[in-house]
């Protein structure tokens, strides 16, 4: 999916003090009144996330309980659904009950299974966050430096592969960049093995066995992205005083790229790394069905064939949660990384 | 050596909506992304006149037969010849992201206009999108198809949603520059209505940014159907299109990988060429963007 970068965050674009030195010391007690609104402003976002989830449902055309219980239900079955969902109810009574159980941790329950959502959620959850942090590590251990070259030889054949290179990550889908990469390093070169998940607590060894494919698989649009990203903000902040000024006193050239100019780089290449967790969500779903991995992705997979949809339901409100909870980490983390800015 | 960086050049004010556009400036890559595309929109319109055998018609006496002069590249579990199939998937992929594209910016451009115009409409829209755009949109898509049924419509409609909110996002800040201008206070000092600030002054300005929007829409789209077949949650398994041979092929895989890899390289170059003529479209266009190398 190519993505779409935004600097959406409504944060003020921040000024250059001509120096471009970090000052950490400084904290102002504003910062508080920033924390708590940021806080806050995720709430109305996760409301209208739980308002659409449940309105998804409801305004589907046809009985919702027909719907979730599909063509061979009998009329006890469908009975048991309407009292699940409390059907009967008006429907902002059924809305507030519903949000008052997911308030309380209840998701509902799976109509395959019958545990609860949350149970289920849980089990899955190890493969596909050791995968997730993974991938995240590949990606900015090679994204990153990848975007700084790529600016500081601004139109040079380096500059060239890498943005080719970021085309070509945003244009293949995840599935066959996987595929490919199964049959070289599996099938025809046997490094590792083709399918499968070992749990990190088997050793870091096994798990990185099993776990490299799919993580370099998902972090192909990431790399895509950020390695962009990078660029073009290392390429705003080369142009600024403080970078002459540093080169100017004779620093060497590793020092200006990553102590001055990578550092003022930073809040863009973060925000980035926010919105484009959307993005590896997503992959997941793809890589863990190409990779045979117990994760949440193949819970999801699996939710649609049995078209269990308590559990898709459970699934996206987890997952927006997640990323709403991500975004707002990085948007704190703004007054850290960079403390000019003021709020 | 990096220090030669140039300096942004301020934009020149640019009165018209779509520059002329100058064949010599196009890059060699965008002028073989325009052919292959325009091979992939033939191939799609002409299909049954290209596609040497039917592509749903099932014949278990050649299943899973390599690539020969009968069948070009093989043919696929039951029979099926894969070139055919994949020379028909290309009906569903274009269809599936031309279609997203339009109702996404048919539905996104008026919404993005009322935002950026209304403060309050804008305060209740703005937080709506936000909240759409917190659901990942291939789950969102999955939820929308595993309720409402495997077709066609379904899937466009679930690919579409998540796509509006960027477009209302985008509408809305050209909106909101374009609304300070001095020819929009003239227009509402001589009293025209309006519907037709709106329309004649303030869209005019968002065609240039929704044109290129509009071609990365139409690739993630794409994308995203072949993703949801892939699954098993796209179009009904009985219409060939490049996800759902991908997802017959899995099984299949490690006999004959040529049933994944076709179909995933068609659509590959496919994503590959709409978003090189965004982004060409996006540096004629807009050529502040082009030393930035793209935020899309």
């Amino acid at each position: 999916m190519p993505p779409r970068i935004r600097y959406s965050t409504g944060l003020p674009v921040p000024t250059t003090d001509g120096i471009g030195h970090s000052n950490f010391e400084k904290q102002e007690p504003a910062m508080f009144g920033y924390f708590l609104r940021r806080v806050l402003a995720a709430v109305p976002v996760m409301a209208v996330v739980a308002l659409f989830v449940f309105l998804l449902l409801r305004l589907t055309p046809g009985d919702p309980a027909a719907i979730i219980a599909g063509d061979m239900a009998t009329p006890q079955q469908l009975e048991k659904i309407r009292t699940a969902l409390g059907l009967h109810e008006p429907i902002h009574i059924q809305f507030l009950t519903w949000v008052q159980r997911l308030m309380n941790g209840d998701f509902g329950v799976s109509l395959l299974s019958n545990k609860p959502v949350t149970t289920l959620i849980a089990q899955r959850l190890e493969p596909t966050i050791s995968l997730a942090i993974l991938t995240i590590i590949l990606t900015i251990l090679i994204s990153v430096p990848m975007g700084v070259l790529a600016a500081w030889r601004h139109g040079s054949w380096i500059d060239n592969i890498v943005m080719s290179a970021s085309v070509l990550g945003f244009s293949i889908p995840v599935f066959v960049t996987g595929y490919i990469l199964i049959q070289i390093f599996a099938l025809n070169l046997g490094f590792v093995p083709v399918q499968g998940f070992t749990s990190i607590s088997k050793g870091i060894g096994p798990f990185l066995e099993r776990a490299i494919l799919p993580a370099l698989t998902l972090s192909s649009i990431y790399i895509a992205l950020i390695a962009r990203m990078t660029r073009a903000a290392m390429l705003d902040v080369l142009g600024e005083d403080y970078v002459r000024t540093a080169r100017a006193k004779g620093l060497d050239e590793k020092a200006v790229l990553f102590r001055h100019a990578l550092r003022n780089a930073a809040v863009p290449i973060l925000t980035v790394i926010g919105t484009g967790f959307a993005l590896m969500i997503s992959g997941v779903v793809v890589t863990e069905s190409v990779f045979n991995i117990p994760g949440l992705g193949r819970l999801t997979v699996d939710a649609i064939l049995a078209r269990d949809y308590p559990v898709i339901q459970g699934l996206i409100l987890f997952t927006s949660g997640i990323y709403v909870l991500i975004n707002l980490l990085i948007d704190l983390s703004y007054a850290f990384l960079d403390p000019r800015i003021r709020y | 050596m990096a220090t030669s960086v140039e300096r942004r050049v301020e934009p020149v004010i640019r009165r018209r909506i779509l520059p002329v556009v100058e064949v010599r400036g196009l890059g060699f890559a965008s002028i073989l992304a325009g052919i292959c595309l325009l091979v992939i929109v033939l191939t799609g319109i002409f299909a049954p006149l290209i596609a040497p055998y039917d592509p749903i018609q099932m014949n278990p006496a050649v299943r899973l037969k390599p690539a020969s002069d009968t069948f070009l590249l093989g043919t696929d579990a039951y029979g099926r010849d894969l070139f055919s199939r994949i020379v028909y998937g290309a009906r569903i992929s274009l269809t599936v992201g031309i279609g997203a594209a339009i109702i996404s910016v048919a539905i996104g451009l008026p919404l993005g206009l009322l935002a950026g115009f209304f403060r309050i409409l804008d305060a209740i829209l703005m937080r709506i999108m936000d909240g759409l755009m917190a659901i990942p949109s291939i789950l969102l898509a999955i939820a929308v198809v595993s309720l409402a049924g495997a077709g066609l419509w379904t899937v466009l409609v679930a690919i579409t949603i998540p796509e509006i909110p960027r477009v209302v996002r985008l509408v809305r800040s050209v909106v909101l520059t374009a609304r300070e201008e001095p020819y929009v206070e003239a227009a509402i000092a001589v009293g025209s209505s309006l519907p037709k600030i709106m329309w004649r002054h303030l869209m005019p300005n968002t065609l240039a940014p929704l044109i290129v929007q509009a071609t990365y829409i139409c690739a993630s789209a794409i994308l995203i159907e072949a993703i949801l077949s892939f699954l098993g949650a796209g179009i009904g398994t009985e219409t060939p299109s490049w996800g759902n041979i991908m997802s017959e092929g899995r099984v299949y895989f490690q006999l004959k990988p040529s049933l994944i890899f076709w179909p995933g390289l068609v659509l590959s170059i496919c994503i590959l060429s709409i978003n090189l003529l965004g982004d060409a479209a996006r540096d004629l266009l807009d050529p502040r963007l082009k030393q930035r190398g793209g935020l899309k």
